[in-house]
């Protein structure tokens, strides 16, 4: 058993390192976490000005939330962009092929590569509420709620980072496509009046904020799981797809 | 050990390789010789499974690639043209990355400090790949190859870009290779082959035009019975002795250096016994004498001549 797996965790470990072990992954998350820092502070500073007699901490998490997710999108395609237009670029993509590893196994490695990262870096917002737990304790469990649903949220970001980095060689353009897939994805049903009335039901339907935004009031539905888990299916089986032409098209 | 069964690959309407059988025996070394295009690498990759064939089967030590391709992978030890490692990964680390994920039994870091030591790269361990030079670059990517001891080597121009003395030493160290697995190497170079090889399949065009033992070839190579005479004097006085010494049936002019050498191509029925007559009427008549040697084929006139005799010479230009 532990010889089956052992190829996938040397591949997981060179992931791993590939990212904390290069810059990148600490410009990220510095700049992440700058950006955040600065909106709990104005977040917070808000509610404690205007707070017109609402439950602070409950509301402050939705607000708080919504505007570290906008953080996320924009550093996603960062830490996506490379994970294989790199090895395209390098040509280790040949090297990768031709090792024993299921294609299954490669993708699986380094979505969870990834995830290690937004793991650690949006991991560290949970400063914020310990802090004001020290102040005025609350219930920790709509807490709890949210960082699911970041998850979830995030998985799906990161699969479609790493469909669109499995399709170039180079790193910028699959990031600039990331960036627009996963702002889009985030935004569609951001005007509802700008779309059609019978359109509007499929639009919110697809829309990551729509089932993002129950997490944040601390309500866990298994249709709001589904969503996240399907696209991070269906990326995964596109990576899969995208990673097998190589068969088919010749060239690398 | 290698089969390969009407193989063929189309990348779109250009056939890149067009119905090639051809086998390996165990223990053998065998060269895939043909210029830039005709069809190597995409053999090779269909070999190691990176590419499908359009049509064709192919098996490793009697396992299917379509079939069961990891298993076969697991037997292959495979250097890609474009020799690619990570930069920033250290030998010895890259190393241990490759045999775990090739699936090394038992103490992976025994089997890299084999690989490196039969390399040649214990003393680079610890460098950063992407500081190496290419000539260690090239002795990493055949480590990795090495490391889960496959048995069956596949190395796609293993000594191109590299310094002479560099070349002596991955040839010899692909001889060394030999006596541990079936080895199928690429190259463009004619003498590579007679170095390295036991059996050579030569290619033009995606197909496998003729196959040959190194002796065979190396005495096509030789067979026009040319020699080559490099000789500083008059011309009209040198032609006009060359011509009239027993044997010469032809003589051609290739090349008159600024320093006054004379570069001859002298076409006879029996080479080396021409040789040593050359040699004296030349010493007699006074001029110096700079090279006699037989005149080896170049691997494009081989080429032409194989079409020839195959029948195929339209096929040229």
């Amino acid at each position: 058993m532990m010889g089956a797996i052992r190829p996938f965790c040397a591949l997981l470990a060179k992931e791993l390192r590939g990212f904390f072990a290069s810059p990148l992954v600490y410009f990220v998350g510095a700049v992440f976490l700058a950006l955040s820092g600065y909106y709990f502070y104005t977040n917070l500073n808000a509610f404690i000005t205007f707070g017109f007699g609402e439950s602070i901490v409950e509301h402050l998490w939705q607000r708080l939330y919504a505007d570290i997710v906008r953080v996320v999108i924009t550093v996603i395609p960062l830490v996506t962009m490379g994970v294989f237009a790199e090895e395209k670029h390098l040509g280790t993509v040949e090297l990768l092929y031709t090792t024993p590893l299921r294609d299954f196994e490669i993708f699986a490695a380094k979505f969870l590569a990834c995830m290690a990262v937004f793991v650690v870096i949006v991991g560290s917002t949970v400063l914020y509420p310990v802090l004001i737990y020290r102040i005025e304790p609350f219930d920790s469990s709509s807490l709890a709620s949210v960082y699911l649903g970041l998850l979830l949220l995030i998985g799906a970001m990161v699969s479609v980072g790493i469909f669109l980095s499995s399709l170039t060689e180079t790193q910028l353009i699959a990031a600039m496509f990331t960036y627009g897939a996963v702002l889009l994805l985030w935004n569609l049903s951001w005007n509802e009046a700008a779309v059609p009335g019978d359109l509007l039901g499929i639009v919110t339907q697809l829309c990551a904020f729509d089932h993002f935004e129950p997490f944040g009031r601390g309500v866990i539905d298994m249709k709001d799981v589904c969503y996240f888990v399907a696209i991070i299916t269906l990326m995964g089986w596109l990576t899969m797809r995208s990673m097998e032409s190589r068969q088919w098209r010749g060239r690398r | 050990m290698i089969h390969a069964e009407h193989l063929t690959k189309d990348y779109g309407l250009f056939r890149a390789v067009d119905d090639v059988s051809f086998r390996v025996q165990p223990g053998e070394i065998v060269g895939l010789l043909g210029p830039n295009g005709s069809g190597k690498t995409t053999i090779m990759r269909m070999l190691t499974g990176f590419f499908a064939p359009t049509s064709g089967s192919c098996s490793i030590a009697g396992i299917d690639i379509a079939g069961d391709p990891r298993q076969a992978r697991r037997m292959i030890g495979y250097l890609p043209e474009r020799v690619a490692l990570y930069p920033d990964m250290s030998v010895q680390g890259f190393l241990a990355f490759i045999a775990k994920v090739r699936g090394v039994e038992g103490r992976v870091q025994g089997a890299v400090d084999e690989a490196m030591e039969v390399c040649g790269l214990t003393s680079m361990a610890k460098r950063q790949i992407g500081k190496l030079s290419k000539g260690y670059r090239q002795r990493v990517g055949i480590a990795q190859a090495i490391i889960h001891q496959p048995r069956v080597l596949i190395l796609d121009e293993p000594t191109v870009g590299l310094d002479p003395r560099q070349i002596v030493d991955i040839r010899s160290l692909i001889r060394t290779l030999s006596g541990l697995a079936t080895v199928l190497l690429s190259t463009h170079i004619l003498p590579e082959v007679s170095v390295t090889c036991g059996r050579v399949l030569i290619l033009d065009k995606g197909q496998v035009i003729a196959e040959d033992s190194v002796e065979g070839l190396t005495e096509k190579t030789a067979g026009r019975g040319e020699t080559l005479v490099r000789v500083s004097g008059a011309e009209p006085d040198i032609l006009a002795a060359v011509r009239s010494t027993a044997g010469v049936e032809e003589v051609e002019v290739l090349e008159r250096s600024r320093g006054g050498v004379l570069a001859l191509a002298v076409r006879s029925a029996r080479g080396g016994a021409v040789r040593s007559h050359l040699v004296r009427a030349l010493v007699d008549g006074g001029w110096s004498v700079h090279e006699v040697s037989p005149r080896l084929m170049s691997l494009e006139e081989l080429f032409v001549d194989i079409l020839e005799r195959a029948g195929r010479g339209e096929h040229r230009p």
